[in-house]
């Protein structure tokens, strides 16, 4: 394959359209607990989400495309984040971090929503508590991956 | 799950007198530092009234410590106030190892340990704290300094306890086992360039004219008031009150170090800007003090087979040692009953557990005192008549943690 001047590149307008939705998966701004707290740690120096295209935290749902449940679910939270997920435009994708929103966690009790997937569908689970954030980066590049190759709500799937 | 009423702006909250417009603010909000719910009174610009929601990071904490063992309620505990796990565990063991009466017998080098790491996780929250406030003023790349920063303590706390933020590293009776190799090699590396960073970021911010402009005479908190709502931590201190447990109270042998209690007399977001900045480096102050200690080699737990777990090696040679292994591991130990207050100066302020034991092994009642939850309640004091957009620097500034609001 040759690109440049006078030259063509031929690829599918699907997956050009998937690489290019894939490269900027825009995480929304939602903290909950202690996991949102390394849910802020990849934007650092260190691990630089930014290598990703995901450095974009959206604070309002409307403009973003993943939502990160970084922590414990509480009763009374629950009903909010299944509101802000119906909030968001699609495509969008969940990604339940940490023990607590994927489990309930070490709080087997009557505070904590036993598991974020009991309110909202999700798509990958990162476990830890709180996971590292190189674990975190791994689950959005899961993420990534399942919008390449056509995975739930990518931007063709319906069409 | 959605019938559920999801906001309590009730006809009631909404129908005000005069001019006024009722506002939510939160619980999804970039800079309410978590799930903390506004319902705002305005009036204009201006904000009349402020009612904080809290309760949407509720996690039964304390409930679910009474279901654990002594030595597993720490688990639990540490993940109160997420961004100071160590000013709780600390506050917890201390406490248990009053109502245990050994508080006496603790060796020396675990006290310094334990001094060791709450300051670093002061100096670690107070990074986090400066990150996002300044994110929340609009200046992005402090948080990169900030975290930088962090990013090395975490590193320390990882390699003494195996996790990054929780490491459940102080035990009842002392630490889990000594320090790592390599570990003072890499705690000097972080206390020579400490402060060199504090340099940074006294030159990014204190003389800033933006960053003075959002922050000086705004969310002002005078010295009657802070003590009328139970503020306490920099809060209190930036309003000129000198409170600080490590002095009111000492543990751990605090009253062995050398250090100053910085005070301001201002009493506004800036002021009580200064005064974090000031405790980070007093807290460098005391890590050079403890680093002195920590090359004196010495146990790190309490030689008492009735609450630490004999060493490992002991177990196949000793009949005796199997037996109080096996006990601590599979039933806990038992603790007389009676109940303790103990409190100490968590980065937010005064961080206190009053427990009571019935004599089982288990809490009877773990009772927190969260300081968030205190300095918090002033908002409704210094919020009022400020503008809007000041509220975001005054969340910033009272520097809340929901999981220690809510627990
Ligand atoms: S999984 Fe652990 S770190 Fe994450 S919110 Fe739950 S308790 Fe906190």
């Amino acid at each position: 394959m040759e690109v440049g001047p006078g030259k063509f590149l031929l690829a599918r307008v699907d997956d050009v359209a998937r690489w290019a939705q894939s490269s900027s998966v825009w995480p929304l701004t939602m903290g909950l607990a202690c996991c949102a707290i390394e849910m802020m740690s990849v934007t650092d120096p260190q691990f630089d989400i930014a290598r990703l295209g995901s450095e974009v935290f959206r604070s309002s749902p409307r403009q973003a495309d993943l939502m990160i449940v970084s922590g414990r679910v509480a009763q009374k939270m629950a009903p909010i984040i299944k509101r802000i997920y119906d909030q968001m435009a699609e495509p969008k994708w969940v990604i339940s971090m940490g023990a607590c929103a994927s489990s309930g966690g070490v709080f087997d009790n009557y505070a904590i929503v036993q598991g974020v997937d009991t309110v909202i569908p999700v798509d990958v689970y990162v476990p830890g508590c709180p996971p590292t954030p190189d674990g975190l980066l791994h689950g959005i590049t899961l993420i990534q991956q399942q919008i390449r190759e056509g995975g739930r709500g990518g931007i063709l799937a319906r069409a | 799950m959605s019938s559920l009423s999801t906001t309590p702006l009730t006809p009631e909250i909404v129908s005000r007198e005069g001019n006024t417009m009722v506002l939510s603010m939160g619980p999804q909000h970039p800079s309410t530092h978590g799930v903390l719910q506004l319902v705002l009174e305005i009036e204009g610009e201006n904000v009349v009234n402020v009612d904080p929601e809290i309760g949407y990071l509720h996690t039964g904490i304390e409930k679910s410590a009474e279901n654990l063992f002594w030595s597993q309620a720490q688990t639990v505990i540490e993940r109160m106030d997420y961004l100071a796990p160590e000013s709780n565990s600390l506050c917890y063991v201390l406490a248990a190892e009053k109502l245990l009466g050994i508080a006496d017998r603790i060796p020396s080098r675990a006290q310094a340990i334990r001094v060791l790491f709450a300051e670093l996780t002061r100096i670690a929250s107070h990074c986090v704290w400066l990150g996002t406030h300044c994110i929340d003023l609009g200046a992005l790349s402090v948080f990169f300094y900030t975290f930088d920063l962090r990013e090395n303590i975490l590193d320390l706390q990882e390699e003494a306890g195996g996790a990054r933020m929780h490491p459940n590293y102080l035990r009842i009776g002392g630490c889990n086992g000594d320090l790592p190799e390599g570990f003072l090699a890499k705690l000097d590396a972080l206390i020579e360039k400490f402060p060199g960073r504090m340099a940074d970021l006294r030159g990014l911010l204190q003389a800033n004219p933006i960053f003075q402009d959002r922050t000086i005479g705004i969310a002002n908190l005078c010295a009657n008031d802070a003590v009328a709502w139970n503020v306490t931590g920099p809060s209190l201190r930036a309003s000129g009150v000198a409170y600080d447990v490590r002095r009111a109270f000492p543990y751990c042998g605090y009253e062995s170090y050398e250090f100053d209690v910085p005070t301001r007399t201002e009493g506004d977001a800036y002021a009580r800007f200064l005064v974090r900045l000031e405790e980070m480096e007093q807290a460098h102050r005391i890590l050079q003090q403890v680093r002195k200690r920590l090359d004196e080699p010495g146990p790190v737990m309490i030689d008492d087979t009735k609450v630490a777990a004999p060493p490992k090696e002991t177990i196949a040679l000793s009949m005796e040692a199997l037996i109080h292994h096996f006990k601590i591991v599979s039933e806990g130990f038992r603790v007389p009953p009676g109940d303790v207050y103990q409190s100490v100066e968590s980065p937010r302020g005064e961080l206190g557990f009053y427990l009571v034991s019935d004599g089982g092994n288990r809490p009877y009642r773990v009772r927190t005192r969260p300081p968030s939850l205190y300095n918090l309640q002033a908002i409704k004091a210094i919020a009022r008549g400020n503008l809007i957009a000041d509220l975001v620097v005054t969340i910033g500034s009272l520097d809340p943690v929901f999981g220690e609001v809510d627990r």
